[in-house]
């Protein structure tokens, strides 16, 4: 039971629940959880070719999300719905329902830049833009409008660089290319950028793929002090840094969302053989 | 112990060897080509550089020069001067009083010899009625004998022998200066080749390629833009795509027709103006430039645009904060070289009558003027021999300007380069 994301049909997706008999298995929250976003029967397909069907999971607020599942499942694909990355890929079309704070993302009076102001990004790859670190993190805040004054923007980029435990590195070089910094210094970097604009929700989308234990166990420290404030979203071939750090997991396979619950049962007590399967190693 | 076919590797390493030949082969009768190119025209439009001058004593008679106090400009400007100079000539050679020996006598002195006794009394005319000593330029047939580019004797010697005589005298006085030829950098076009400058067609050059550079960038970055960026692979950004390729390779004749139709006919806008010019220039260099810019925004990093997207960028803001400069050392050079195609550009600039006899040098672009390889076919055309080193030295020229755009672009694209990087 999927729909077409319109205004007309806001109403009828409403009605969307989850099938707990025959499709994924979903933990309802417990009283008293925040929800942060929330899809309901989500599907994406590239042309014809389906890469989602039926998603439907709860974001639970100031937690860390992790999703994992077997490469080609769907996770990168699930978290840029969320900030509706998915729009300017060519033939992407998207059925479903997704709301944050129980507002529709893909209603048409949403503002997708807006959108992606709050739902910030970290991708796989470290993409600084071929500019001066400072100017990196000043990027969002300048666009959105966040700071006029110089000393303003100084104050978040220094802010968003500590936050993201870089600033002593680079401090005495904020108007260097950030492309000279180490990949793990640019994926730290791309933090900052993604957290200065104070967004509150932030996908991440293997963030450590490329970098050593000594960088990534500096990246799950952050991601510790940023769930405070944010909500986290992250996708992870790593096992151990989802059981790591993450409160709730989701397991991907194959396009649809085969668990999802408290990381802890997921790893200890999965109830669904594909989740045992993969978290034992037997495939993936 | 390695397993390996003789045979084989003897029979592969041979063809290394033979490869690395041919290319060093093909290398060689490039370069030999060049040099005989730059050779030739070097050694023949060097000396265009010069001209040779007499150094006189005129009397700046005002009685002669037919003006009255005041002396304002004006009036300097109506002076007669020709008789003046004249006068200072025969001066030096008292024993030539006939009215034919005389009129062969001035022929050593070009006409511009009035124009520089003319400049120096407007300069200083408070030196009207002394003596001073200036140099004036040698007619262009004895500037080329000084240059040793005619012959003395002969079948078709130009000279008479009492010419010669008097021309050897004043070389054995030390009067005969061989100077660097400042008009020939800065001056207009004349009848007469030793005053014959370059300047007029360099500036008109300059103006046109402006206009070119001013109309063809930013309407090459916009078309480029958006075709890449915000058109969508339909149909019709198809038929357009294949339609800038195609004309990419029109010949340039045909843009000109174009411009003599649109700009002039249609318009009425000046003929022969560097104006007109620049915009049948750009024409010609709008496909250039927009290749070469979709192809660099093509190269950017889609990493760069997702990190944009994702930090909640518009997609135009994508293009202009980050997709453009990212593309701008590719830009930058397609468009220098585009510019010094049509530098070199003459038949576009025929269709339009830049190629009118122009002897001042374009104060504005809505100026008739020369362009620099106009210039080049209209001097080749002329059949003073002081005209030959002219055009070789207008080569020298154009070929400079090249030169110093191609250094241009590869400057711009380092700089811009290690920006992006
Ligand atoms: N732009 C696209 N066009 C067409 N198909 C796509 C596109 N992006 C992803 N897909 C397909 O959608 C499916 C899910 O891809 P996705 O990138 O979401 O997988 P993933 O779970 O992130 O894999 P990985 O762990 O390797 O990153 C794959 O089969 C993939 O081939
Ligand atoms: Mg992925």
């Amino acid at each position: 039971m999927s729909s077409v994301m319109t205004a007309e049909t806001t109403e009828a997706s409403e009605k969307v629940i989850n099938q707990v008999q025959d499709g994924p298995i979903v933990v309802r929250p417990e009283k008293g959880v925040d929800i942060k976003m929330s899809a309901e029967g989500v599907s994406v397909f590239y042309g014809d070719k389906q890469a989602l069907d039926d998603i439907s999971i709860d974001i639970h607020s100031k937690q860390i999300t992790a999703l994992i599942g077997p490469s080609g499942c769907g996770k990168s694909t699930f978290l840029r719905c969320l900030n509706r990355m998915n729009d300017v890929v060519g033939g992407c079309r998207i059925n479903g329902r997704i709301t944050m704070d129980g507002e529709d993302i893909y209603a048409p009076r949403v503002d997708v830049a807006s959108l992606r102001g709050q739902v910030g990004m970290v991708f796989q790859k470290p993409n600084p833009f071929p500019k001066s670190i400072f100017d990196n993190v000043a990027y969002g805040p300048r666009i959105h409008g966040y700071a006029q004054h110089r000393d303003e923007i100084e104050e978040i980029v220094v802010r968003s660089l500590s936050k993201a435990s870089l600033f002593e590195e680079v401090k005495d070089r904020l108007h260097d290319p950030a492309t000279g910094l180490s990949g793990g210094q640019q994926q730290r970097l791309c933090i900052a950028r993604a957290i200065a604009v104070n967004p509150e929700v932030l996908l991440m989308d293997e963030p450590c793929s490329a970098l050593d234990p000594i960088a990534t166990a500096r990246i799950e420290d952050l991601m510790w002090e940023l769930k405070e404030k944010f909500t986290i979203i992250i996708v992870t071939h790593s096992m151990q840094q989802a059981s790591r750090v993450s409160q709730r997991t989701g397991f991907f396979h194959m396009g649809v969302l085969a668990e999802v619950g408290t990381t802890e049962q997921i790893f200890q007590n999965p109830v669904d053989n594909r989740t045992r399967d993969y978290i034992t190693g037997r495939f993936g | 112990m390695i397993l390996f076919n003789e045979k084989l590797v003897r029979k592969r390493n041979r063809a290394e060897r033979r490869f690395r030949a041919y290319g060093i082969l093909s290398l060689l009768a490039a370069a030999s080509v060049l040099l005989f190119l730059v050779y030739t025209i070097v050694s023949s439009g060097y000396s265009a550089f010069f001209r040779t001058t007499l150094l006189m004593d005129v009397q700046l008679n005002a009685a002669h020069m037919d003006i009255t106090s005041p002396y304002t400009r004006d009036v300097l400007m109506q002076g007669r001067y020709t008789s003046l100079v004249k006068t200072s000539l025969y001066a030096r050679f008292p024993g030539v009083s006939e009215r034919r020996e005389r009129r062969a006598l001035s022929k050593l002195l070009s006409p511009g010899a009035e124009l520089v006794v003319r400049d120096y009394v407007i300069n200083h005319p408070e030196s009207i009625g002394a003596t001073v000593a200036l140099e004036v330029p040698l007619s262009s047939d004895f500037d080329q004998l000084y240059k040793e580019h005619l012959p003395r004797t002969g079948e078709h010697i130009r000279f008479s022998e009492v010419q010669l005589r008097w021309f050897d005298q004043l070389q054995e006085e030390g009067r005969l200066n061989y100077r660097f030829n400042t008009q020939f950098l800065f001056g207009g076009d004349s009848r007469y080749p030793e005053l014959a400058g370059i300047g007029g067609a360099v500036v008109g050059s300059f103006y046109a390629l402006s206009v070119c550079f001013l109309l063809a960038f930013p309407l090459g970055i916009a078309a480029a833009t958006y075709l890449e960026e915000f058109s969508g692979n339909t149909r019709l950004t198809r038929i357009i795509e294949a339609n800038i390729n195609n004309l990419a390779a029109v010949p340039s004749v045909i843009f000109g027709l174009l411009g003599l139709a649109i700009f002039l006919n249609v318009f009425g806008l000046p003929r022969s103006t560097p104006l007109v010019g620049g915009f049948v220039l750009s024409l010609m260099t709008l496909p250039t430039i927009i290749i070469a810019t979709r192809a660099s925004i093509r190269s950017v990093s889609p990493g760069i645009r997702q990190a944009a997207l994702g930090m909640g960028a518009s997609p135009v803001q994508v293009v202009f904060h980050h997709v453009l400069p990212a593309a701008m050392p590719g830009t930058l050079t397609g468009t220098i070289i585009g510019l010094a195609q049509a530098l070199g550009e003459t038949a576009p600039l025929l269709m339009i009558g830049m190629v009118a006899f122009i002897a001042n040098v374009p104060a504005t672009p809505l100026d008739a003027s020369a362009a620099l390889p106009v210039q080049i076919f209209l001097w080749a055309e002329s059949a003073e021999r002081g005209f030959v080193e002219k055009t070789s030295a207008a080569m020298m020229v154009i070929m400079a300007f090249l030169i110093l755009m191609n250094i241009l672009a590869v400057i711009v694209r380092s700089k811009t380069q290690a920006k992006v990087e």
